[in-house]
C-alpha cells in the first residue's frame, strides 16, 4: 500500500471525475485539477470567493463551484480553460447546487427552499420548480439520469413530482401518504421510488415510476421510526435502518420484510468475526526519540494499532443517548451495500465505534469492526467487496471478507483522516484530513492474492 | 388364699399385739378412750385405757352396742357376772369380724386413695391441657386479630392503590388528551406557520421576480451543446406523449426483466420439482411392485401412469398458462406427497414388522434349538440302538452259525485288525526289549565290577588276616613295617568297622546326598507317566498306589540319620530282593516289588562300592523297573488278546 504526498484542500472539497481521470480539489477560492495518475496540476481555476461546494459534471467535462454565501455558482470547463460560466442567484440566496444528470443543467435550491432554479448551460434558459420540501433528502435523480423525483410541500401536504430530466417535463405529480415526508430515493433500476416519513412515524412507501403506490411498510408505531434507507445496487433489497437499532430488509417482489438485523451490545453470534482495534504505544528509547523527532516526528505521537479477533461473546461499548435532546444518537444512521450487493455495512449511532458487516446471502452477521474511536465515514470499494473506513485518526481501516487491516498514514504532522473517497476503479482511496488530502494506492497484487 | 391370710395375719401382728396390749392395759377413763378409739393407735395406747377392772361390764355392753350398730350379731358376754374375764369365743369372733371389716375398709380405702391419685393426676393433666388450650386459643385469637388488622390494612392499601390507579389513569387520560390536544394544536400551528411560510415564500419570490434583479442571471461565455448532441425540442403534446410512452417503456422493460427473472426462477423451481417428482416416482414404484400383490400392482401402475400423464400435461400446461397449470401441479404434487407419505408410513410399518420379526427370530431359535437338540439326541440314541442291535446280531451269527463267507469275512476283518495291532505292539515290544538289553548290559557290567571289587576285598582281607597272623608271630621288625602297610588296611578292619567307616563317609557326604535327593521332583514328574501306564494296565491298583505313596511320604519325613541305618539294613537285606531301599527315594517304585530285584542289588552294590556311582545308579533302577514293567504289560496284553 502506497501513499502519495499530501496536498492542501479546504472544506474537504475533493472529488475524482466520474471517468476517473482527474482529481479536483478546492483550496480556499482556487480550484485545482490534477491528473490522477501523475498528480500533476492540469488546471488551476480561481473563483470569486471561498468555494463551499464543488461537483463534477457526469461527463467529467465541467466542474461546478458553488459559493453559497455569495449565492454564486461558477462552472469551469476542463477542455476549454477559457470558458467560464457564472450563475448568480442574487438576493434570494443559495443553499444547494447540483448538476443535472446530463451535465448541461444546474439545479440551484434557493434559501428557505423557495424554489429550485434549473439553469441550462445550453440555452441559458432558466426554469423554476416551486414548493420544494426542505427535508433530509428531498431530491433524487434516477441512476440512469432520466428522472428526477422531488419532494414537495403544498398546503401542508406532501407531494412527489417526477420530472423528465431531458426537458424538465413534469411526468407525474402525486400526493404521498405521509405525515411529514423525510426523504425519497430511486431504486437503482429507476422503477421504484422509496419514500419514507419523518422519524416521528415509521412508514416507508414504495411508488412505481408512474405514481402508483406499490406497497407500504411500517414495522412499529409511536416510537421514533426510520433513520436511514438504502437500496441494494441490484434493486433487490431495500434496507431500512431505524431508531430501534435494527435494520429491516425488504424484498423487491412482495415488499415484505425478509430479515431484520439487530445490533446487540453483546455479540454471541458464533458465525460472526469480531475485530477489535487494539492500540499499542511503541516503546521508544530516548535516543531513538530524538532521531525520530528529526525524521518522522509525527509517527511518535501516533499510536500503533491493529485488529485482533476477539473471542465471543463480545461486549460493544454503548453510549446511552440523552433523552432530553432531539435527534437522539441512537439507531442505525448509515447503511451501505457493497457494489456486488453481497454485503451490507451498518453503523448504530449509540455504538459509534463499531461497524457491522452483514452477509446478504446468508442473511447473517459477517463481521463487526470495533474501533477505539467513533467511526466517521465508511465506504465500499466500487468494484470489490472491500470496505474502507476512518475514525478521525491517522489510520485507514480496510475490511474485506478475507480479513481486516489498519494502516497508518505515513504523513508528517498528524494527518487525521476525516473522510474518504474511493476512486471509481477501486485502486486508490482519497483520504481527506482537515485541510489536507492524500491518496492511498491499494496494492492490487496483494488484493488479488487475498 | 391361705398364704394371703398368713401374710395378712403377719401384717396384722402389730395391731393384734397393740390390741392385746390394749386389752391387757386397764382403762379408767372410758369416754376419752372411746373418742380416742378411731384415732391413731399410738394415742390409743398412750391415753389411759378404755377398759379397766372396774368397768368391764360397761365396756362389754358398750362394745355390744357398738357391734350391733355395726350390724354384727355377735354378742360379747362376760365370763363371770362380776367379771374381769370375758367369754372368749364371742369376743374373738367379734374381734375377727371387726378385723375383717377393718381390712375391708383398709382395702377400699387403698383403692379409693389410688383412684383419687389417678383422678388427681388426670385432673392435673386436664388442667394443664386446659390451660394450654386456653393459651392457644388466646394466641389464635391474637393472631386472628392481627390478621384482621393486616387484612384491613391491606384492604386500605388496596383502596388507596386503587384510588391511586384511578387517579393515575385519569392522569394518563388527561395527559393523553393533553398530548392529543397539543399535537393537534401543534399540527395546526405548524400548518398555519407552514401556510404563512409558504405565503411569505410566495410573496418573496413574487417580490424578487417583480424587482427583476439584475444579479439573478447566468453569464455564460458560449452556450454548450447538449450532452447527447441533439437539439432540444419544443414542448408539445407529442413530446409529453413520448415522455409517457418512454416512462411506460422503462416500466415495461423493468417488469419484463423482473418477469423474465421470475420465469427463470420458476423454470428452475419447476425443473427441481420435476426432478424430485421423478425421483419420488422412481423411489416409490419398485417398492410397490415388490411389496404389493399383482392386482394392487396393476392399480398402482395405472395410478402411476395417470400420475405421469398428469405430470406431463401439467408440464405442458405450465408453459401455456399458469392458471390452469397451477391446479394440476398442485394436485400432482399433493398426490405425490401423499404417496410418499404413505410410502414412508408403510416403510415405518415394515420396519416395525421387521423389528418384530427380528425379535421373534431371536425368541424362536431357542425353541427350535431345543427341538433340534432333542431330535438329534433321539437320532443318536436310535443310531446307537441300531448299532447295538447290529453288533448283537453279528455276535449271534458268529456264535451260532458260522457261515463260511461271513466267518471268513469276519475272520479276515478281525485278523487284519489284530495283525495291525500286534504289529504296533511288536514294534513297541522290540523297542522295550532293546532298552532292556541295554539295561541288562549295564547291570552285568556293574555286577562284574562288583564281583571284582569283592574279590579285591577278599584278597585284602586275606592279606590282612595273613598280616594279623604274621603279627602274632614274634617278628617285630616285620610287624613295624607291616603296620605301615596296615595303615591302608585299617579302613577295612572288620565288618562292623567297615560299616562304621562307611557310615562316617556317608555322614560326611550328606550334602551330596541331599543333592541327590533334590532332583526328585523332576524325576517324580516323569514317574507319573509310568504309573499312569501301570494304572491303565491295571497292574497297579489306585488304592495300593495311594497307600504306598502315603507310606513313602511318611518315610521321607524321616531324617538322614534315620535313613542311614536303613540303608545299612538295605545292604543287609538286598539279597532278599526287597524293595525297601527305594522307599525313601521313590515312592511309586514300591509297587513293583517283584521286578525290582536287580536294581536293588545294584544299589546295594554301589552303596558298598564307591559313592561316585551314585548318580548313575540312582536313575538306573527306575529305568530297569520300567522296562520290566513294560515287559509284563506286553505279556499281559498279549494274554488278554
Amino acid at each position: 500500500m502506497n501513499f502519495s504526498e499530501v496536498f492542501k484542500q479546504s472544506n474537504q472539497l475533493c472529488k475524482v471525475s466520474p471517468d476517473g481521470k482527474y482529481l479536483a480539489t478546492c483550496v480556499q477560492y482556487r480550484l485545482v485539477v490534477r491528473d490522477v495518475s501523475s498528480l500533476q496540476i492540469l488546471q488551476l481555476y480561481t473563483c470569486l470567493d471561498q468555494i463551499s461546494h464543488m461537483d463534477w459534471s457526469s461527463d467529467s467535462l465541467f466542474i461546478l463551484c458553488a459559493m453559497y454565501k455569495r449565492g454564486l455558482v461558477q462552472v469551469w470547463s476542463l477542455e476549454q480553460p477559457d470558458w467560464h460560466c457564472k450563475i448568480d442567484e442574487g438576493s434570494i440566496g443559495l443553499v444547494s447546487s447540483r448538476w443535472s444528470p446530463d451535465g448541461r443543467h444546474i439545479l440551484n435550491t434557493t434559501e428557505f427552499h423557495l424554489r429550485i432554479t434549473v439553469w441550462s448551460l445550453c440555452t441559458k434558459a432558466v426554469s423554476y420548480i416551486k414548493y420544494p420540501k426542505a427535508c433530509q433528502k428531498g431530491i433524487d435523480f434516477s441512476r440512469d439520469g432520466c428522472y428526477l423525483a422531488l419532494a414537495e410541500r403544498r398546503d401542508c401536504k406532501d407531494y412527489v413530482s417526477i420530472f423528465v430530466c431531458d426537458d424538465w417535463h413534469l411526468l407525474r405529480h402525486f400526493e404521498t401518504e405521509t405525515q411529514d415526508l423525510a426523504g425519497l430515493e430511486w431504486s437503482p433500476n429507476g422503477c421504484v421510488l422509496a419514500v419514507w416519513d419523518s422519524c416521528l412515524e415509521y412508514k416507508v412507501l414504495l411508488y412505481s415510476l408512474d405514481g402508483r403506490l406499490l406497497s407500504t411498510y411500517s414495522a412499529y408505531e409511536w416510537s421514533l421510526g426510520v433513520k436511514s434507507v438504502s437500496w441494494s445496487p441490484s434493486s433487490q433489497f431495500l434496507a431500512i435502518g431505524s431508531y430501534d437499532e435494527k435494520v429491516r430488509i425488504l424484498n423487491h417482489i412482495t415488499w415484505k420484510k425478509i430479515v431484520q438485523f439487530e445490533h446487540p451490545a453483546a455479540i454471541d453470534n458464533t458465525k460472526a468475526t469480531v475485530y477489535k482495534e487494539v492500540e499499542r504505544r511503541p516503546a521508544v528509547v530516548s535516543e531513538e526519540l530524538s532521531l525520530h523527532n528529526i525524521t518522522m516526528g509525527s509517527t511518535l505521537f501516533n499510536t500503533q494499532s491493529k485488529y485482533e479477533i476477539c473471542s465471543l461473546p463480545v461486549q460493544i461499548p454503548v453510549v446511552k443517548p440523552d433523552p432530553d435532546r432531539a435527534n437522539p444518537k441512537i439507531g442505525v444512521s448509515v447503511l451501505a451495500f457493497s457494489s456486488d450487493s453481497r454485503y451490507l455495512a451498518t453503523k448504530n449511532d449509540n455504538m459509534a465505534t463499531a461497524v457491522w458487516v452483514w452477509d446478504m446471502q446468508k442473511m447473517s452477521l459477517e463481521a463487526v469492526l470495533e474501533h477505539t474511536s467513533a467511526v466517521r465515514c465508511f465506504l465500499w470499494d466500487p468494484r470489490r467487496p472491500r470496505l474502507a473506513l476512518c475514525t478521525g485518526n491517522s489510520k485507514l481501516y480496510l475490511w474485506s471478507p478475507g480479513g481486516c487491516v489498519s494502516v497508518q498514514v505515513p504523513v508528517e504532522g498528524g494527518f487525521q483522516v476525516q473522510s474518504l473517497n474511493w476512486h471509481c476503479s477501486g485502486d486508490s482511496v482519497i483520504l481527506l484530513g482537515k485541510e489536507q488530502l492524500c491518496l492511498c494506492y491499494m496494492d492490487t497484487d496483494q488484493e488479488e492474492n487475498s | 388364699m391361705g398364704e394371703w391370710r398368713a401374710t395378712a395375719a403377719s401384717m396384722e401382728d402389730p395391731e393384734i399385739s397393740s390390741i392385746s396390749h390394749v386389752t391387757m392395759s386397764p382403762s379408767r377413763h372410758n369416754h376419752v378412750s372411746v373418742y380416742s378409739l378411731p384415732l391413731s393407735k399410738s394415742s390409743y395406747s398412750v391415753i389411759s385405757a378404755f377398759c379397766a377392772e372396774d368397768n368391764v361390764p360397761r365396756c362389754i355392753t358398750y362394745l355390744n352396742q357398738e357391734l350391733s350398730s355395726l350390724g354384727l350379731s355377735v354378742c360379747i358376754e362376760a365370763g363371770s357376772p362380776e367379771g374381769a374375764s370375758l367369754n372368749a369365743v364371742p369376743a374373738i369372733n367379734a374381734m375377727y369380724e371387726l378385723l375383717q371389716i377393718h381390712r375391708q375398709n383398709m382395702c377400699t380405702l387403698e383403692e379409693m386413695e389410688e383412684e383419687q391419685l389417678k383422678k388427681l393426676s388426670t385432673l392435673e393433666h386436664m388442667q394443664t391441657s386446659n390451660s394450654r388450650l386456653k393459651d392457644q386459643l388466646e394466641l389464635l385469637i391474637r393472631e386472628k386479630s392481627g390478621l384482621h388488622e393486616t387484612e384491613r390494612q391491606l384492604q386500605l392499601k388496596i383502596k388507596t392503590l386503587q384510588s391511586c390507579l384511578k387517579t393515575e389513569k385519569e392522569e394518563v387520560q388527561k395527559l393523553q388528551s393533553i398530548i392529543a390536544s397539543r399535537a393537534s394544536q401543534y399540527s395546526h400551528d405548524a400548518k398555519r406557520k407552514e401556510r404563512e411560510a409558504s405565503k411569505l415564500k410566495e410573496r418573496l419570490s413574487q417580490l424578487l421576480v417583480d424587482r427583476k434583479e439584475k444579479k439573478l442571471a447566468i453569464d455564460v461565455l458560449n452556450c454548450l451543446g447538449r450532452s447527447d448532441g441533439k437539439r432540444s425540442l419544443w414542448r408539445t403534446a407529442k413530446l409529453t406523449a413520448s415522455h409517457e410512452s418512454e416512462m411506460y417503456k422503462t416500466l415495461l422493460g423493468d417488469y419484463e426483466a423482473s418477469q423474465k427473472a421470475l420465469l427463470l426462477e420458476n423454470a428452475e423451481l419447476k425443473k427441481v420439482l420435476q426432478q424430485m417428482k421423478k425421483e419420488m416416482m422412481h423411489i416409490l414404484t419398485p417398492r410397490q411392485k415388490s411389496t404389493s400383490g399383482a392386482s394392487a400392482d396393476d392399480s398402482q401402475q395405472q395410478v402411476d401412469s395417470d400420475e405421469a400423464k398428469a405430470g406431463d400435461t401439467s408440464r405442458e400446461a405450465l408453459d401455456q398458462s399458469c392458471e390452469l397449470a397451477r391446479e394440476q401441479l398442485l394436485n400432482s404434487i399433493r398426490q405425490q406427497w401423499r404417496k410418499l407419505r404413505n410410502h414412508v408410513e408403510r416403510l415405518d410399518q415394515a420396519s416395525q414388522v421387521q423389528n418384530q420379526m427380528e425379535s421373534n427370530k431371536e425368541t424362536i431359535p431357542l425353541e427350535t434349538h431345543d427341538d433340534e437338540m432333542e431330535r438329534m439326541r433321539q437320532e443318536v440314541q436310535q443310531c446307537r440302538e441300531f448299532i447295538h442291535a447290529q453288533q448283537q446280531l453279528l455276535r449271534q451269527q458268529l456264535n451260532t452259525s458260522f457261515d463260511d463267507e461271513t466267518a471268513a469275512l469276519l475272520n479276515d476283518c478281525y485278523t487284519l485288525e489284530e495283525k495291525e495291532r500286534l504289529k504296533e505292539e511288536w514294534k513297541l515290544f522290540e523297542e522295550q526289549k532293546r532298552n532292556f538289553e541295554k539295561e541288562r548290559n549295564n547291570f552285568t557290567e556293574a555286577a562284574i565290577r562288583l564281583g571284582r571289587e569283592k574279590m579285591a576285598f577278599e584278597e585284602d582281607r586275606a592279606a590282612w588276616l595273613k598280616n594279623q597272623f604274621l603279627n602274632i608271630t614274634p617278628f617285630t621288625d616285620r610287624r613295624r613295617c607291616s603296620s605301615s602297610d596296615g595303615q591302608s588296611a585299617l579302613s577295612i578292619r572288620s565288618e562292623p568297622e567297615l560299616r562304621m567307616s562307611s557310615a562316617k563317609a556317608k555322614r560326611s557326604k550328606s550334602p551330596t546326598y541331599t543333592t541327590f535327593s533334590t532332583p526328585k521332583p523332576s524325576r517324580s514328574s516323569t514317574v507319573p507317566s509310568t504309573t499312569e501306564l501301570y494304572r491303565t494296565l491295571r497292574i497297579l491298583s489306585d488304592s495300593s498306589l495311594s497307600k504306598h505313596s502315603t507310606q513313602a511320604r511318611w518315610r521321607e519325613s524321616s531324617t538322614i540319620e534315620n535313613r542311614h541305618p536303613r540303608i545299612k539294613s538295605n545292604i543287609q537285606a538286598h539279597t532278599g530282593g526287597a524293595a525297601a531301599p527305594f522307599r525313601g527315594e521313590h515312592k511309586q517304585s514300591e509297587g513293583f516289588a517283584g521286578g525290582c530285584g536287580p536294581a536293588a542289588v545294584l544299589l546295594a552294590e554301589c552303596l558298598a562300592g564307591s559313592s561316585a556311582h551314585w548318580s548313575v545308579l540312582q536313575h538306573q533302577p527306575l529305568q530297569a523297573a520300567e522296562s520290566l514293567l513294560l515287559l509284563v504289560k506286553l505279556h499281559s496284553s498279549l494274554a488278554f488278546n
